[in-house]
């Protein structure tokens, strides 16, 4: 069995701010729990000297010069925002500080 | 409503303290961590922008390579080992100075680690701080918080997020848990930050201006009873953006504490947010789900593997750090550990070395800096080098003192004139006619006229009351409005009165 249940589900719902039902919970808690099993029967195909990979080729230092590029304007910067106000992006109130 | 604190004295009895500090340093390239767009403070707002800075979808991010070397210097420059594989991370949260809903940084594969430095308090007692980690990443964007008051976030209506910093490349650093520091704890605080600070603007790798975000600093502090070895719950205290800050905000944290667990309660692990005009911290939010930040490899970046080649090439390019070059300093000008330590206080370093760099013996450039330019500075409410006073000025005014044109106290005047923009010292002297009369037919009549003014006091001298002569001199200078060298002028009175000196 999977560690994967309603609740783990449900937070993890909550940290990706995805509204779900209980029907949806519950569906996804079981499907969640087969996909993280048959990953995990990866884990058991390899060793533990063999190390995790995050990118399928094997590049390095792929680096740019520190040279200023082209920039949006203010206007561009701003024209896919849902709501705006003197230049900038325009956001609903936050409750908690940071 | 204020919390409950205890005496600092109090709560020193009672508890030691335990530090940690996360101090973030803005790096000072042309261009930001991932993308091309200018890293410019004060810009117009969302025009330092890129489709990458705004996380727009498709984009694709490149690391800047200057980036990386400068943080690989500082990594060195703190007695880091430097990894020989480095990823970056995605740390995801949201909030909307993150337009991309995940911060690049790095999680378990840091550039930087295990590092360790000295730092010296006022006193010369040494700390040795062991660092962690320093790691690459990005800054966020500038939200301002409208309709509430006074810009804070409780009760505003909404924010305005300004992404020109979004990107901003910065290196994190993180310390060790510090241990010991006891009742120096808030002094530490300060004495660290503002060690950092002062390497990374040694290392040129940033602008290291507090007052504009450039070094920003979370101080982590916990209590736990003298003899206990066991580390109490922490807070973390945000916002403390000036050296005076750390050092209060450290203060006033052991305080809090000690005040809590005086009462039998426990601490809340939280954020505290400092707050500089009440001298006060308050509750932030909690550390919860909001800080599973569930890290995973960025799939956009490739690693940065580093060689010794590279490594070395970089660290021939580090400057003397600044507590090498303040001991070299010290011991090549002579100063007691008093004049040197109010010499940095009085930030007059920088001025010092230039003039001495300039030609004038170091004790001569002190007395300069920390005498008549300190007071102008202070007068003016300006910093020493914005007085107008530089090292040349300083190296003029004394070549024209041991020369004998001027004396001190012209000196001082002829340098009211340069701060005051009337030129150069010599040119001054020869404009104003403020050269020291040391001609000796002029200084004769002056000296009978002098005389002749004051019978009693000549007889005096002539009956082998020598030390009257300073009347004499006295009468002499403020007739030459102080312009006379009284040396010549006392040697003068003696020979015509017939006696010896």
């Amino acid at each position: 069995m999977s560690d994967i249940n309603r609740e783990t589900v449900a937070h993890l719902a909550q940290l990706a701010h995805i509204e779900m039902t209980d029907t949806e919970l519950d569906a996804l808690a079981s499907e969640l729990g087969i996909i993280v099993e048959s990953v995990a029967s990866v884990s058991e195909a390899v060793s533990d000297d063999i190390p995790a990979t995050s990118h399928p080729i094997p590049l390095k230092n792929v680096f740019r010069e520190d040279v200023v590029g082209e920039t949006l304007t203010a206007e561009e910067a701003l024209s896919g925002a849902p709501d705006e106000a003197d230049g900038k992006f325009k956001v609903p109130a936050i409750l908690v500080e940071d | 409503m204020s919390d409950e604190i205890l005496s600092f004295e109090e709560a020193m009895e009672k508890y030691d303290p335990v530090l940690g500090f996360e101090v973030h340093v803005e790096l000072n390239t042309a261009t930001k961590m991932f993308d091309s767009a200018p890293n410019e403070f004060g810009d117009t707002p969302n025009t330092n922008i890129t489709p990458v800075s705004l996380g727009l979808p498709g984009v694709l991010p490149v690391v800047n390579g200057k980036a990386v070397e400068s943080s690989i210097k500082l990594g060195l420059a703190l007695g880091c080992e430097i990894a020989p594989v480095s990823h970056f991370a995605r740390k995801n949260y949201f909030y909307p100075d993150t337009p991309k809903n995940f911060q690049t940084s790095q999680y378990d594969e840091p550039i930087a680690a295990n590092g360790s430095i000295d730092i010296e308090l006022e006193d010369g007692t040494v700390f040795t701080i062991d660092i962690e980690r320093a790691h690459m990443e990005e800054d966020a964007g500038k939200l301002t918080h409208m309709g509430g008051s006074a810009g804070r976030i409780q009760g505003a209506e909404f924010s305005l997020v300004d992404y020109n910093r979004a990107g901003v490349p910065l290196v994190e650093i993180v310390t060790r848990p510090i241990v010991g520091a006891g009742d120096r704890a808030p002094e530490l605080a300060r004495a660290y930050v503002a060690a950092i600070r002062d390497i990374v603007k040694a290392l040129g790798i940033s602008d290291a201006r507090m007052e504009r975000g450039n070094v920003r600093c979370d101080a982590n502090v916990s209590l736990m009873p003298k003899g206990s070895t066991e580390f109490g719950t922490r807070t973390e205290t945000k916002n403390v953006n000036s050296l005076r800050s750390v050092e209060r905000a450290v203060r006033y944290e052991i305080q809090r504490h000690a005040a809590v667990l005086e009462a039998g309660e426990k601490i809340v692990q939280e954020t505290r947010m400092w707050h500089e005009d009440t001298r006060e911290t308050t509750a932030g939010r909690p550390k919860s789900d909001a800080d599973d930040y569930r890290y995973f490899p960025e799939p956009d970046l490739v690693p940065v593997v580093t060689d010794s080649e590279w490594i070395e090439r970089l660290r021939g390019e580090l400057p003397e750090m600044p507590a090498e070059r303040n001991k070299r300093l010290k011991t090549e000008w002579g100063f007691s550990d008093e004049e040197f330590r109010d010499v940095i206080n009085a930030g007059a370093l920088e001025p010092i070395e230039a003039t001495v760099a300039a030609g004038a013996p170091a004790s001569v450039a002190r007395k300069w800096w920390m005498g008549e330019i300190a007071r102008i500075a202070k007068e003016r409410e300006v910093e020493l080098t914005e007085t107008g006073a530089t090292a040349e000025t300083v190296v003029e005014l004394n070549k024209l003192v041991e020369a004998k044109k001027i004396n001190d106290k012209i000196a001082r005047q002829v340098l009211g004139f340069v701060v005051d923009g009337e030129g150069k010292p010599a040119d001054i002297v020869e404009k104003r006619g403020l050269a020291v009369v040391s001609d000796d037919g002029a200084l004769s009549s002056a000296v009978d006229e002098a005389l002749a003014a004051m019978p009693d006091v000549a007889d005096k001298i002539r009956a082998g009351k020598v030390q009257a002569a300073g009347a004499v001199v006295g009468q002499v200078m403020k007739a030459t409005r102080g312009q006379a060298d009284a040396a010549r002028v006392r040697e003068l009175i003696l020979e015509k009165l017939g006696v010896e000196g």
